[in-house]
């Protein structure tokens, strides 16, 4: 079996300790090919098309804290300063939230559980009711210790954890990093987040620098999760009829 | 069979028939056998909050407290409407209305009774916040239209008026008119009836006034309510007396006839003869004596050594 130990030398390290899978084999059962027929395209559910430029300028993603509050970690995001007020780099944005949107797309379409987090006051009515929409959960209140660490004990055995959380805001009422963003890289779950310029992006898997704290920044977020999300339900669905009426006509 | 209809069995029978049929020496009553209805026996339990693949059904599952927290998304969403409707309202030039419909006989629901809705607990915390977010709803000048999500959450206060109700004059086989009242004072109780069209005659458990109180401040005090509404001539009276001493039996009789004159006077004098204590039953009584003193007060004599 030499040439698959071949292909798995030459596999590229990715940041984990555990080198990259061999290339996928033929999927042979219908199931196989389900979920591992969108991981061939770069972007399955053309997450591409929901934003554009414009868009994020409009709903003033770009806006930033004053330089005073300024991340060191989140200096490479920015774009500039201007009179004080740090300036998002709407370019490298785009790039986060297309990687983003499409992760979550993904996670959406293999039937994973996402959880809205955000600890804004502002806008917790809103989050809990995109969340509501989509079908996904939301947790806009105080966060308990144990939550994710301790559910089995919290909720009772054998209860599910999220596959992801999405944070519309990272920080928590005493701008410090909200615990879920540690908690879930402990438990292995990957995060999607929103990162000011006051924020820490490090623990986050897919941070997306942008401003957190605009009416129309967070109402653009979430209107784009939820599109993404449904969006890849539907493409869920229709799979499933397609691949069942494939079956089906090699059965018959 | 057992000569007994089951159409009309009830649970107190099937008691008396377990209890003969399985006769338990067991000093415990909820160890013996018992047959009824599960959900008296096991309380109401949460049952398990997700399905087959996992998924909760609730979407604030994963904040610990799901009734609770969405109660106040509700909630909130309700509020955020009314501001909504009121900002319109104000757009189109209609001011907003400023009648405050504060009704007293109706109080929020408790604690304890919000637990029991929602099934979870709840700290004191949440609670007063819940009330504040029910009460700022309330507040809102829009807010009324909401009344029937409110009265969900409020409860009805019997309200509780006391008015002691005067019993009208009643009339004898003469025509005479005459009204009965009861007192007590210590561990005297005393009735009285007073008849009208009197010439001031006190008859006292069957004998005259002057045998039954010999001193003249029991007598005094038999009449001061009339002396106090300047009837002292014009009424006659029958009494009974029963129990404690000469001068408590006075102050019981004389409680009883100014009830019973109560039905021959104007509002107003009742009310001067409230405020001039002729109707306030006196609550004193023997004070007990306590262990360590002489009496009930007085305690044993020091001394020094």
């Amino acid at each position: 079996m030499a040439v698959p130990r071949l292909l798995r030398a030459a596999a590229p390290r990715l940041y984990s300790t555990v080198v990259a899978p061999a290339p996928a084999r033929q999927p042979r059962d219908a199931d196989d090919r389900l979920i591992t027929e969108p991981l061939g395209h770069p972007d399955f559910f053309n997450v591409q098309e929901l934003f554009s430029l414009k868009d994020l300028f409009d709903a003033r993603v770009h806006l930033g804290h004053k330089k005073g509050c300024r991340h060191r970690f989140m200096e490479p995001y920015i774009f500039g300063c201007r009179l004080g007020q740090d300036i998002i780099d709407l370019d490298q944005t785009m790039q986060h939230l297309q990687l983003a949107l499409n992760f979550t797309a993904h996670i959406a379409y293999r039937k994973g559980i996402i959880l809205f987090v955000s600890r804004n006051r502002q806008f917790g009515h809103l989050v809990e009711s995109t969340a509501q929409e989509c079908g996904e959960y939301a947790h806009t209140r105080y966060w308990q210790g144990g939550l994710l660490t301790n559910a089995n004990v919290q909720f009772g055995p054998g209860v599910r954890l999220p596959d992801l959380l999405i944070f519309l805001s990272s920080l928590n009422n005493v701008f410090e990093p909200h615990v879920a963003i540690r908690d879930a890289a402990k438990m292995n779950i990957p995060t999607v987040g929103v990162v000011d310029t006051n924020c820490n992006p490090c623990l986050i898997t897919y941070p997306i620098p942008g401003n957190d704290d605009s009416p129309s920044a967070v109402e653009l977020y979430c209107k784009l999760f939820k599109m993404t999300i449904i969006r890849a339900k539907d493409k869920r669905k229709q799979k499933e009829v397609f691949y069942d009426l494939q079956s089906k006509a090699e059965g018959a | 069979m057992m000569g007994e209809d089951p159409e009309t069995f009830t649970q107190e029978d099937i008691d008396k028939a377990i209890a003969y049929l399985f006769p338990s020496g067991l000093f415990d009553e909820r160890a013996r056998p018992m047959m009824k209805h599960p959900t008296e026996i096991f309380p109401e339990k949460r049952k398990i909050q997700w399905g087959e693949d996992g998924r909760p059904f609730h979407f604030l599952f994963y904040t610990g407290k799901q009734s609770y927290y969405s109660l106040m998304h509700e909630t909130y969403g309700i509020l955020l409407n009314a501001q909504k409707y009121q900002d319109q309202m104000t757009a189109q030039g209609f001011p907003p209305e400023k009648e405050k419909k504060n009704l007293p006989g109706s109080r929020w629901l408790t604690k304890m009774e919000l637990e029991e809705m929602l099934l979870e607990k709840l700290s004191d915390h949440d609670y007063s916040r819940f009330i504040q977010l029910l009460q700022k709803l309330m507040m809102l000048p829009y807010g009324n239209n909401e009344e029937k999500y409110m009265q969900k959450f409020s409860k009805e206060i019997a309200t509780q008026l006391q008015k002691v109700v005067i019993e009208p004059l009643k009339y004898d086989e003469q025509g005479v008119a005459f009204s009965t009242g009861e007192g007590q004072r210590k561990t005297a109780r005393a009735t009285a009836v007073v008849y009208d069209n009197g010439s001031g005659k006190i008859t006292v458990n069957g004998v005259d006034v002057l045998h039954y109180f010999p001193v003249l401040q029991d007598r005094e005090q038999l009449l001061f309510p009339f002396q106090f509404l300047d009837r002292i001539g014009k009424h006659d009276m029958i009494c009974t007396v029963s129990g404690g001493g000469r001068s408590s039996q006075a102050g019981a009789i004389r409680l009883a006839s100014a009830k019973a004159l109560r039905s021959f006077v104007t509002e107003k004098e009742v009310e001067f003869m409230r405020q001039a204590g002729l109707l306030t039953f006196d609550p004193r009584l023997k004070e007990r004596k306590k262990p360590g003193q002489e009496g009930a007060r007085r305690k044993f004599t020091w001394k020094k050594r």
